[in-house]
């Protein structure tokens, strides 16, 4: 028989495994376990890694915005109360603040489904960390750009909305697009608020056949493709802005 | 008509501005030397109210400001329109083309249609010499060009006076004189000015009148052949001599 390209990949393969595992039969099911759990795993990117991750990123950043605003106003209550949001997120585990979304808020009378709970803490903390991103880069654009702003006449929501908000989002999508990278991983923590996801999925097969090894493995390659293909869209995007600002 | 009364500016416990007192008539040029941290740049910026005076009085065209007591910000908005400010560092909008930052505030703040906005910009930019440059954005600009296209930018306001915090003094040599010719002609046209420069030629041949400012008063103002021939006041004498 003349070996096909991808006979001989698989041959390859099954020598390589064989290698470690010399029971053949063994080799055989892990190839198989590899093939099969590859689309629920996959199902749990698509249906809920990814909607999760932009979701809760989108309502994160309108909140990080609105938090950077309250910050640099003049009005204390607003500053008081964004320091403290952005501190209590800051200061807490990611996945305490989803527990207490999921199985403490119940205890309010307060029950929420899993996918729910999850965006309200992943926007939460994307809502605190970025806001920070934010407000360091409006204030990193020079005083002179307000002032030049008001000498032409606009009113401080005018120059903020016309001059610096557009120059303030340039400097911020650099640091914004890793927050961005670090949150399709942390929504594997939501696994733990019983969101289906990718990380879940692979608990559930891995639990039937306790190949963890492979199966966690496999889960953890699909994130790292994800993640690197968003830096490779990241670091196209940081070329085009380079080439508009310099 | 621009009258400035008493007016005073403390940054803390500095005392910057202590009592200046001037009137510029409608269409007048006038040049403001002074060694450097007299208070020439933070007269302007008060004049802008990008500064609040501590004390005294500005009136523009039958406009007033007095702030000896507060002034909301609503009037502050409204006042700054009847100026136009041309910064010593350009301050130009990075993320917008030299056309788009002239008409940012006719659209903006006067409300504007963009195709009204955008037939004067583009006619401010061919008056400054800029009429092929209105794509450029500011990186892609000399900084002549920068500094031509924040006059624009200011005279698209149509404002009463126009302000020039030296406007020439962030310029290499080769580019100063095409900055200066578009403020000479903005002041044969009848433009009312008030011009924070050294550049002596200018004074001379634009100026109606120059003032000498040093620690925050205005110590003498005269024509500007009588005050660079013949200085009255021994501290003119020696500014001059010193950037001569
Ligand atoms: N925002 C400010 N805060 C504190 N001091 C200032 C501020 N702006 C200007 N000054 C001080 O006021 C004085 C006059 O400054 P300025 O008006 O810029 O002078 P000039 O333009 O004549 O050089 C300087 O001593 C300067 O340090
Ligand atoms: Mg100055």
């Amino acid at each position: 028989m003349v070996p096909t390209k991808k006979s001989l990949r698989n041959g390859l393969v099954k020598m390589y495994l064989n290698s470690i595992f010399p029971d053949p039969e063994r080799a055989d099911r892990l190839i198989e376990i590899a093939k099969t759990s590859l689309q629920p795993l996959l199902e749990g990117a698509v249906m809920n890694t990814i909607p999760l991750t932009i979701i809760s990123f989108i309502i994160g950043i309108i909140l990080a915005v609105l938090t950077a605003l309250a910050r640099i106003s003049q009005v204390k209550i607003f500053q008081v109360i964004a320091r403290v949001y952005v501190s209590a997120i800051r200061g807490t585990p990611l996945l305490v603040q989803l527990f207490i979304i999921f199985y403490g808020l119940p205890n309010l009378g307060v029950t929420l489904d899993p996918f729910i709970s999850a965006v309200i803490g992943f926007s939460l903390s994307v809502g605190a960390y970025a806001s920070e991103i934010i407000r360091a880069a409006i204030i990193s654009i020079p005083k002179g750009q307000w002032e030049a702003g008001y000498s032409i006449g606009m009113t401080y929501t005018q120059a903020l909305k016309r001059i610096i908000l557009p120059q303030a989002t340039r400097v911020s999508i650099p640091p914004l697009s890793n927050t961005f990278i670090s949150l399709v991983k942390d929504t594997s923590l939501a696994s733990l608020v019983l969101v289906t996801e990718m990380f879940r999925r692979a608990q559930e097969i891995a639990s039937t056949n306790y190949e963890f090894l492979l199966v966690y493995s496999e889960a953890a390659f699909v994130y790292w493709v994800l993640c690197f293909f968003l830096s490779l869209l990241q670091g196209f995007m940081e070329k085009r802005l380079d080439r508009y600002m310099s | 008509m621009i009258s400035i009364k008493g007016l005073y500016k403390q940054f803390g416990q500095l005392e910057v501005l202590k009592g200046i007192d001037l009137v510029v008539e409608k269409g007048k040029v006038v040049v403001v030397i002074g060694p450097s941290g007299s208070g020439k740049t933070t007269m302007l910026r008060c004049l802008n109210v990008l500064e609040t005076p501590t004390k005294g009085a500005i009136s523009i065209e039958g406009q007033n400001l007095d702030f000896s007591n507060g002034v909301p910000k609503k009037q502050i908005t409204s006042f700054r329109r009847l100026t136009g400010m041309v910064f010593q560092s350009y301050n130009l909008f990075p993320h917008k083309t030299a056309l788009q930052n002239v008409m940012e505030g006719p659209i903006i703040v006067k409300g504007e249609s963009k195709e009204a906005a955008r037939k004067k910009a583009r006619a401010l930019l061919e008056k400054v010499g800029l009429g092929d440059k209105v794509d450029y954005y500011p990186a892609q600009l000399s900084g002549g060009q920068q500094q031509r296209v924040g006059i624009a930018r200011a005279l698209a306001m149509e404002p009463e006076v126009m302000l020039f915090d030296e406007p020439t003094s962030a310029l290499d040599p080769e580019l100063v004189g095409e900055v200066l010719k578009v403020m000479k002609d903005l002041a044969q046209e009848g433009m009312t000015m008030i011009v924070v420069t050294h550049e002596m030629r200018f004074a001379r041949e634009a100026a109606d009148e120059v003032i000498f400012m040093d620690g925050g008063v205005i110590v003498e103002r005269n024509k500007p052949e009588e005050i660079f021939t013949n200085p009255r006041e021994e501290r003119t004498k020696k500014f001059l001599n010193m950037i001569q």
